[in-house]
């Protein structure tokens, strides 16, 4: 443990740019790393735009998700009533059944976690690089990996759909079928993990004042 | 030791976080050492002994769990005399009518076709690796690029969605669980353990050691 930590140079401050798929270090106009062929790109606020065009493109999926249908399920060719159920009337038809605990995976997985990975995405770029202390660098830092890892999660719903349509076909008895909100549904979730994706945590610590870990020693 | 040989105008022997920046001396650690980044505490490095080989027997054992959760029944269901039987590729066509379509080639993908992508990709990339050979032509872009696909892999999503799927079905009817459905609660612990003895730096590392050429500017340390 360094009580006494030096200020922390930055492959950005010494006029160099981090691969950040290997790891390598090049200088600051070299396009693509020659170790693992990955386009080199520096920490800038410029690269945001990607972030934001990949978030609209989510959020403007995730309307029609919730509107129309996720599937269709027919009992006896229709005579006996076919319902169509949108992703809250599914989590309430579970909780009819009474298997809260699935309603509950279903409910987190298909609205909490999206909704508040646009809360926390839209927070993120909106921070970005704006002045921080350390304290703060690491919690957004904590925030951006648990959006990346949870993200993929949302994808339960759609492999739901899938699996009851293949699944439950007994001809005249019952069947299920997909809707369209299954569709629109699996692209916001893609949509949203491209926007996770192109979110470059590098901003995070730009915002730090120069030799911030200097400053901080004698308050720690 | 071969730290501290580095050069801040070319970046050579230097080593960027890719959470935050942070430029580190490039140095080799010994097996079972872990390197974190000084600022924000990301894993830098973690070689572990013997791990090309694991890695290379985990992806040939999720091969084969996967073919075989392709051809084998995955759920059966069967109420008043009426049963069907499907496998996954059943379950991805349920979205072949009309313009759902997209949807079939998007899970499938998801479920099979990438998690079979990648398994090849890393056997491509490690097999010379680990008989001491120089790497294939290619090893980069296909080390690179496993990765990349690592968070559009969903098979443990799917088994999860089967559980749920489960608990749906169980009102209108008998549900059997087949073969491909514990082939794929296989596969998840399968990918836990390759996960496990992953360290991409000590691969990137070997590529470069092992004779890829780069740019002639790698070095192989002399120990």
């Amino acid at each position: 443990m360094s009580e006494n930590t030096p200020p922390v140079m930055t492959a950005h401050r010494a006029g160099l740019v981090g691969c950040r798929s290997c790891g390598r270090v090049w200088p600051e106009d070299t396009a693509i790393c020659a170790r693992c062929h990955a386009k080199l790109y520096k920490p800038d606020r410029r690269r945001l735009q990607l972030v934001w065009a990949w978030l609209a493109a989510g959020m403007i999926c995730y309307i029609p998700a919730n509107l129309f249908p996720m599937m269709k399920t027919q009992t006896f060719a229709g005579l006996s009533g076919s319902s169509e159920a949108t992703i809250v009337e599914g989590v309430i038809e579970l909780i009819h059944y009474g298997s809260y605990d699935i309603a509950l995976v279903v409910f987190v997985a298909s609205i909490v976690v999206p909704i508040a990975k646009f809360v926390a995405i839209i927070w993120l770029g909106v921070v970005a690089g704006k002045p921080a202390t350390v304290e703060d660098a690491h919690s957004r830092l904590r925030i951006y990996e648990v959006v990346e890892f949870i993200g993929r999660w949302s994808m339960i719903d759609v492999f739901v759909v899938a699996i009851l349509s293949a699944l439950v076909q007994l001809g005249f008895v019952v069947s299920i079928h997909p809707g369209p909100a299954a569709v629109s549904f699996a692209l916001s979730v893609a949509f949203t993990m491209l926007s996770a994706q192109s979110f470059d945590p590098r901003l995070i610590w730009r915002g730090l004042p120069l030799h911030s870990s200097k400053n901080v020693n004698g308050t720690e | 030791m071969t730290g501290g040989n580095y050069d801040l105008k070319t970046g050579e022997g230097l080593i960027a976080c890719p959470r935050c920046d942070a430029l580190h001396i490039e140095e080799e650690l010994n097996e079972g050492e872990t390197a974190r980044c000084v600022r924000c505490g990301t894993v830098l490095a973690k070689p572990r002994g013997g791990a090309f080989v694991q890695i290379i027997a985990l992806s040939l054992t999720s091969v084969l769990l996967l073919v075989g959760a392709i051809f084998f029944p995955f759920l059966e269901i069967s109420r008043m005399g009426f049963g069907n039987a499907t496998s996954l590729f059943g379950v991805a066509l349920a979205f072949a009518e009309g313009p759902l379509l997209p949807l079939v080639l998007a899970v499938l993908a998801m479920v099979i076709g990438l998690p079979i992508t990648r398994a090849f990709l890393l056997l491509y990339t490690l097999v010379p690796l680990a008989k001491g050979r120089p790497p294939h032509k290619y090893a980069a872009d296909a080390f690179r690029i496993s990765e990349e696909l690592r968070p559009w892999s969903m098979a443990e999503i799917f088994v999860i969605g089967t559980a749920v799927a489960l608990v749906k079905v169980a009102g209108l009817a008998q549900v059997h669980l087949g073969p491909a459905f514990w082939a794929f609660c296989a596969l998840i612990l399968v990918n836990a353990a390759s996960r496990g003895f992953m360290c991409q730096t000590t691969i990137w590392d070997e590529i470069e050691d092992a004779g890829l050429k780069t740019d002639g500017r790698e070095q192989v340390p002399g120990e």
